[in-house]
């Protein structure tokens, strides 16, 4: 999967929690999930949820805790698949 | 951890403390009592000359209940030194029956999952007669500190 399709279906993923629907639409490697999309710390969980079954990996506290933006979401995902 | 411990580790207190007793904890949920004193302030506003429980308070209720008292059991069990707190964080719940002043009820919660802190319940209230009040899912935040 290249980056661009592994960042489409992370947008997918994040959509339902994405507050600002504005920033979502401008989604880059630079946008920080609780900073620009407004997520709560309980929608960043729900987020690593759906991840972990969407891509069907297991994800540990520590990746967890990294994962605050898209970049360090794709990193950790793509370490994993 | 004992159940008299987690009532003694709730951070509440009158008129906002909705647990009375705590029958039954484990890794798994919880089942807790409030009885609903008719003297409480807000019987007096909700609503007017026709007292019955706001359902915000029915929902605090079952928070209380089932997702805090199980959250500082499950915190505990993890590690007995951290002072835990729930933060709630969402809440989906239907409405049933009314409540009235001095009625008694028992909350049921059940663990969904608990995982990167976050803890997700279903959680049923019933009255003294055994109907369902009310019913949802509730979710918070278990921490160390009181705001994050």
């Amino acid at each position: 999967m290249d980056k661009a399709e592994l960042l489409n279906k992370l947008k997918d993923i994040i959509s339902p929690y994405a507050q600002d629907k504005e920033a979502l639409e401008h989604i880059s490697e630079d946008t920080d999930f609780i900073g620009d999309l407004k997520m709560n710390s309980a929608n960043l969980v729900d987020v690593v949820l759906d991840i972990e079954e969407e891509f069907k990996i297991e994800i540990d506290n520590e990746s967890m805790e990294k994962m605050l933006t898209v970049k360090a979401a794709l990193e950790v995902i793509s370490a994993k698949i | 951890m004992t159940t008299n411990e987690i009532l003694s580790k709730l951070p509440y207190s009158k008129p906002f403390l909705f647990v009375d007793e705590l029958l039954q904890i484990d890794e798994n949920g919880a089942t807790g009592t409030f009885t609903f004193d008719k003297d409480l302030d807000f019987y007096n506003g909700h609503f007017k000359d026709a007292p019955v429980t706001p359902g915000v308070i029915l929902t605090e209720t079952m928070a209380q209940i089932g997702l805090v008292c199980l959250g500082i059991y499950l915190s505990g069990t993890a590690n007995a030194e951290l002072k835990a707190h729930v933060m709630l964080t969402s809440t989906a719940i239907d409405f049933m029956k009314p409540v009235f002043p001095g009625e008694k009820v028992t909350v049921v919660a059940e663990k969904v999952y608990f995982r990167f802190k976050k803890l997700n319940c279903n959680v049923l209230m019933k009255n003294e007669a055994g109907d369902v009040v009310c019913k949802g899912s509730i979710s918070g935040m278990v921490t160390t500190k009181m705001h994050d």
